[in-house]
């Protein structure tokens, strides 16, 4: 019989108790476990960064971490930025720019933006460019997100 | 792609660690930044019965100054933190120079430093950084004495290292370079963060009449485990480093590696690589070891 | 009155509206198919063949049924009667003189043997996908391998392994198509230049891997499916004729899905076929959500084609004749037919005036995975070959490679211009309407050509730099039949409803169709709702393939938005007791003209549309609210031209993109900002298959490269710092709105512009680049097989 963990985790300001599998991805954890479907799966081998998460505030891919291992830490996914009636300002650059056209990779690209610009409030396009390269998107060809970032860091420095 | 069942162990402690996978023996795996091994559970490549999971353990975290003036850096570090140190930029700047080309940011956030050295994956950067820097590593384990093995004697083959399994790597220790001291690092790759197809690291140390007092090269890529080259010494120290002689390094390494072929490139292809790099890489470290750095 | 309804302000049509669907997106409340959630759901996992080639000896699944938490596994042995190969999903098109074709469809599971590498032998079901996956290493599959074809033009010869052994040989299809006389051509040329070219094999590598999910509810006798298709109907009625069930008893929904680029085009596989059988046979509910590595395994692909080409042309530069003899790639199997093949054929002649040609598709089985379109669908190689022709060509008689192809590119006074070749709509293919050499001479104004030339690279070769220029032409064949059809209806609260057949894979079909709907009924775009793909809201339509989505789909809501326009004239001229040139639509209701305190809001319209009790005349039809179907004559052919700049490192091989140009015509825009992202999308995809994708079967037929390690996506880094795009506008004569396709322009001429623009960088080479998918190793292979010169 497989050993069951209890975790208790804390995703996008809630804490959630669970038992779980120590196999289980976090990935899979958050999407099925707690509903949470703005997480995308593209390849399960760390590669697409469709899957990236904010864990303890730090961009890592949910598919790489066993759910045991979030017992204890913070984690936020692509539901704790805006709504659709309130979007964030990255959000609404991506909208403004036609950033996204699947939409599949685009919660793993923002949530590796979000805190890029945390740290990096006025990039250049070549800083952009290196900070999305672990994001694969087959839509694009890329410009339109990296105009959407731009454009995100002067709405958020501006404060609009 | 979901991984097979294992136990999962989570001590807080190096030494609740050790008695764990003293207990396992043989079924344990440590599980560090996880970003290699979990890929490859993933895949069902890697299946161990047990996974004794490092994340929680505080004190494997760190980066200290040793007396001596070098580096400890603990093995949970995390690859982002070293490369962002300004400890290991001011003292060792090779280290974020080649962070910087591991896997893609969000890989480097979790990835661990001893976890890269211990993995030995033979296209990894870090092993064969850790052997170029003269690194020392401290193995611990239950029922033996603390270890210290040097990098150039930690790997023996590919993903193979004197690491046995109830060992583990807990720090490695960067001796500090004399002054007058350059490096850096030349890697072709298909893309960034991708597998380098060829690398080479140099450090080179010039003394007071601007001659190779030392010159230490690593070759990666190009063989089953990182290269230590031995012709390089026999070309350059005590002589005048000049772009003639490292071109002569360049053609002297050829009979050191022993490239493969496979989807990426051809080991005809690897070896020019070798050809190429390893003077772009001697240049650059003669000019950063003139700014005596 | 007719012409009123067709009359196009552009107060939203023509603009860059931003996309409706994204905020959904944006916030992670889209529903994808792995979001689907259904109480007492079960998860599927396919065992797949490790070997490409092999007799089936034996498949234990004993254990694997035991395993806890799994349910049901089930081989082809298990499926008794309902076992049977898949359905023709493309035939060929028979007008073709002389084509002959081997059907040889894919089996849903493997029964006897197995042809490639990744065919399914065994489902489980269990109750997570974790479990199933357990389970299917329980499994004890015994086959005695055979070996395997691989080789395209080894396999064409009678001496080789088949893989359909009940054949004489590998031969899936063998087509010619000629016009003029080529060989008679050829003795009147002054040069012959000949070469053999190779458009090697690539991904479609949708970031969302293909899924299926199945309810068959018992009590109603229905069965839904939400699935990451690209052809809802088809699917629909693959399930229903299979299952013996009537098409209403099925629905089909396509959910958000993430990427499409052709191959979720495919019925009829494993999961379609299977898990409707099976979600009936347990009563249960069953998701399958393919990963990555089934993805590249098992799902469909494309490219690899071999082409012998032979140009004869006069001194001048003037094209005689052209002839290509191509073996191309079907894989194990041809269920759609030979679409890929004949892509090629209608585009290697197409731009250029090429007055006598003989063109010959070799069709092969192969130890592969089924090849069907991926973006650039044969379209990519028949450019690819062709520009390539032409750069031959231009070198052997020392002239400019932008000069010869000015010379033989097609006059915009030639159009419409009957090609002479039968294409995948299986009518003749007629260059409807553009400038082709217009776009050619934009592009070099754009890039800086005759500056580049003069200036710039010899000043960089004097630095030691090597930088080279790329300048190619192309033609993209869109919008072919059969139809689309679509249902526009106005709601009680004066929104409007659009349902098509039509499925979205993030397009932006959401806003485009929206807008074409706004223009014609004079609401807010966010007014019209547009469901795409949902079977139970629309049941008419062939899929989304061949960049016709706008054109098709597009064309046919347009026209059902101008019947209901004149609808709403009529109901409301009566309403309001005026003739119906008096009415005119404001924004959301109906006034009349002069008076706009007598109106109507469209909502209120449409419920006195809709009457409860009283009479209604005879033939007046209830609401507000038209059903319409277009379906073209032929394709449209969209057309362009592309010029790149490279920086190559001649130690490393490794190429910089410098600058990139594109200048594309697709007609009539409708939305200039999401038709940018189009074309900068299949442009990542052009640039990944000329230097970093690439599908690579060993002798063995193992697969090398089947995860994101070893088939190289381009990256935000690999791609051009800008994408400088120019647009000519020829509007299709073919349809009202004037609209051709633009979804794989973008990927079609980065290959060939690349390789010109290497090999004018490395100029002290006499570099022949015959491959359209290199790498740095591959590059300097070429290089060091090329002599200096």
């Amino acid at each position: 019989m497989a050993q069951l963990i209890k975790i208790k985790v804390t995703v996008n300001d809630t804490v959630y108790e669970r038992e779980v599998e120590p196999r289980l991805l976090l990935s899979d954890f958050i999407r099925h476990e707690l509903g949470l479907f703005g997480t995308h799966v593209g390849c399960e081998h760390g590669m697409c960064g469709a899957c990236t998460i904010l864990f303890d505030g730090e961009p890592v891919r949910s598919c790489l971490i066993f759910a045991v291992q979030a017992n204890g830490h913070e984690i936020k996914t692509v539901e704790s930025l805006g709504t659709p009636e309130h979007l964030h300002p990255l959000q609404e650059a991506f909208n403004e720019k036609h950033g996204l056209q699947c939409g599949f990779c685009t919660p793993g690209i923002l949530m590796t933006v979000v805190p890029f610009l945390e740290e990096n409030p006025h990039p250049s396009e070549d800083e952009i460019r290196e900070a999305i390269d672990g994001n694969i998107c087959r839509c694009t060809g890329y410009e339109k997100i990296i105009e959407s970032v731009q454009a995100a860091s002067e709405k958020m420095s501006s404060g609009k | 792609m979901k991984p097979a069942q294992f136990d999962y162990f989570a001590p807080a402690s190096v030494e609740e660690a050790l008695d764990k996978l003293a207990e396992l023996g043989y079924d344990g795996k440590v599980l560090a930044g996880g970003q290699s091994l979990i890929a490859a559970m993933n895949f069902r490549m890697a299946r161990p019965g047990a996974l004794v999971d490092l994340n929680n353990i505080p004190e494997l975290s760190f980066i200290k100054p040793t007396a001596d003036g070098g580096l400890a850096i603990g093995t949970m570090t995390r690859v982002h933190t070293v490369e962002h140190s300004p400890e290991v930029i001011k003292r060792f700047p090779l280290l974020p120079e080649v962070a910087h080309y591991i896997g893609h940011a969000q890989i480097r956030r979790r990835g661990s430093f001893g976890g890269a050295i211990a993995h030995a994956d033979p296209s990894g950067q870090l092993p064969g950084i850790a052997k170029v820097m003269n690194a020392k590593c401290l193995i611990r384990s239950k029922d033996k004495e603390d270890r210290w093995v040097d990098a150039t004697d930690l790997i023996i083959g590919p993903f193979m290292t004197v690491i046995e399994y109830e060992d583990l790597l807990t720090e490695v220790v960067l001796p500090p370079n004399p002054p007058r001291t350059g490096s850096s690092y030349q890697q072709v790759a298909r893309q960034n963060g991708g597998y380098a197809l060829a690398a080479c690291a140099s450090v080179l140390t010039l003394d007071e009449k601007n001659h190779c007092q030392d010159a230490r090269l690593i070759l990666m890529g190009v063989g089953e485990m990182p290269i230590l080259s031995d012709k390089i010494k026999e070309i350059l120290i005590g002589q005048e480093p000049t772009e003639a002689a490292f071109k002569a390094v360049g053609e002297a390494v050829q009979s050191e590696i022993d490239p493969s072929t496979d989807l990426n490139g051809t080991a005809e292809y690897r070896r020019d690589l070798i050809r190429v790099l390893v003077p772009r890489s001697l240049a650059l470290s003669l000019e950063r070891a003139k700014k005596g750095s | 009155m007719k012409d009123r309804g067709d009359t196009v302000t552009g107060k939203y049509f023509g603009q860059p509206v931003l996309r409706l669907e994204d905020k959904h997106l944006l916030t992670g409340r889209a529903k994808f198919c792995d979001d689907i959630v259904i109480p007492g759901m079960l998860h599927a996992a396919f065992l797949r063949s490790d070997y490409a080639h092999a007799i089936i000896k034996n498949i234990d699944v004993t254990e694997a049924r035991k395993h806890p938490g799994v349910v049901a596994v089930y081989t082809a042995e298990d499926m008794g009667d309902y076992w049977k190969v898949g359905p023709l999903q493309v035939p060929p098109p028979f007008a073709i003189k002389g084509a002959q074709f081997n059907a040889r469809t894919l089996p849903p599971i493997a029964k006897g043997k197995v042809r490639f590498s990744g065919e399914p032998i065994a489902v489980v079901i269990a109750e997570s996908r974790y479990i199933a996956e357990d389970a299917c290493e329980d499994i004890i599959f015994d086959a005695e391998p055979l070996p395997a074809v691989i080789d395209l033009e080894k396999a064409w010869e009678d001496t080789s392994v088949l893989v359909h052994d009940d054949l004489p040989s590998n031969m899936a299809a063998l087509v010619k198509q000629e016009s003029g006389d080529y060989e008679a051509a050829k003795k009147q040329a002054d040069v012959v230049v000949s070469h053999r070219y190779v458009a090697d094999h690539v991904a479609g590598a949708a970031m969302e891997n293909r899924g299926f999910v199945v309810n068959w509810d018992e009590r109603t006798q229905e069965m839904t499916v939400w699935a990451g298709t690209q052809a809802p109907l088809p699917l629909r009625s693959a399930i229903a004729s299979r299952m013996g069930l009537v098409e209403n008893q099925v629905r089909v929904i396509t959910p958000y899905i993430g990427g499409g680029f052709g191959p979720k085009v495919m019925t009829s596989q494993a999961d379609d076929v299977l898990l409707p059988w099976i979600s009936m046979k347990l009563n249960r509910p069953i998701k399958w959500i393919e990963d990555r590595r089934e993805n590249f395994l098992a799902t469909t692909s494309e490219r690899d084609q071999v082409h012998h080409c032979e140009m004869a042309l006069k001194k001048d530069g003037t094209i005689l004749g052209f002839k290509d003899i191509f073996y191309h790639n079907t894989g194990a199997y041809d269920p759609y037919g030979m679409t890929v093949p004949l892509n090629t054929q209608t585009h290697t002649v197409s731009n250029y005036r090429v007055p006598n040609f003989y063109t010959e598709i070799r069709m092969v089985f192969t130890n592969e995975m089924v090849v069907t379109p991926v973006r650039g669908a044969g379209r990519s190689e028949g450019v690819f070959v062709m520009e390539r022709m032409m750069d031959l060509a231009a070198r052997e008689l020392k002239m400019d490679p932008v000069e010869i192809r000015l010379k033989n590119l097609l006059k915009k006074e030639e159009f419409p211009l009957n090609t002479g070749v039968i294409g995948q709509d299986f009518v003749v293919g007629v260059l409807d309407s553009g400038d082709y050499k217009n776009n050619l001479e934009k592009c070099i104004q754009m890039i800086d050509y005759e500056k580049f030339r003069n200036e710039i690279q010899p000043k960089a070769r004097k630095e030691g730099k090597h930088l080279g220029i790329g300048v190619v032409t192309f033609t993209e064949g869109t919008a072919v039949g059969p139809y689309e059809g679509a249902r526009v209806t106005v709601g009680n609260n004066g929104k409007v409803s659009v349902a098509t057949g039509y499925s979205t894979q993030g397009q932006g079909h959401f806003t485009v169709f929206a807008q074409i709907v706004a223009e014609q009924l004079n609401v807010k775009v966010e007014d019209v709702r547009v469901i795409t793909g949902d079977t139970g809201h629309f049941h008419w339509g062939a899929g989304t393939f061949a960049s016709r989505g706008a054109t098709i789909a597009g064309s046919a809501i347009h026209s059902a938005a101008v019947l209901v326009r004149e609808k709403i004239f009529a109901t409301a001229a009566k309403l309001l007791d005026v003739p119906e040139d008096q009415v005119e639509l404001c924004e959301g209701s109906v006034c009349v003209k002069g008076h706009p305190e007598k109106s109507v809001s469209l909502g209120d319209l449409a419920g006195k549309a809709n009457p409860m009790r009283g009479a209604v005349e005879a033939d007046v039809k209830p609401g507000l609210e038209a059903t319409a179907y277009y379906a073209p004559p032929h394709g449209a052919t969209g057309s362009g031209a592309c010029a790149m700049i490279v920086d190559v490192d001649p130690e490393t091989c490794k190429v910089n993109i410098e600058r990139f140009v594109l200048v594309h015509d697709c007609g009539t825009v409708i939305n200039p900002l999401l038709l940018e992202g189009q074309i900068q999308g299949g442009v990542s995809m052009g640039i990944g298959n000329a230097f970093y994708e690439k599908m690579v079967y060993d002798e063995n037929g193992q697969l090398m490269t089947a995860s994101f390690m070893d088939y190289l996506m381009p990256q935000a880094t690999d791609m051009p710092k800008r994408m400088e795009i120019g647009h000519n506008v020829h509007p299709s004569p073919l349809n009202t709105l004037g609209l051709k396709g633009v979804g794989e322009a973008g990927a079609l001429p980065p290959p060939p512009a690349f390789c010109q623009a290497v090999e004018d960088a490395l100029y002290e080479y006499d570099l022949d680049l015959t491959e359209s998918n290199l790498n740095p190793s591959l590059l300097y292979k070429f290089k060091n097989e090329a002599t200096k010169r």
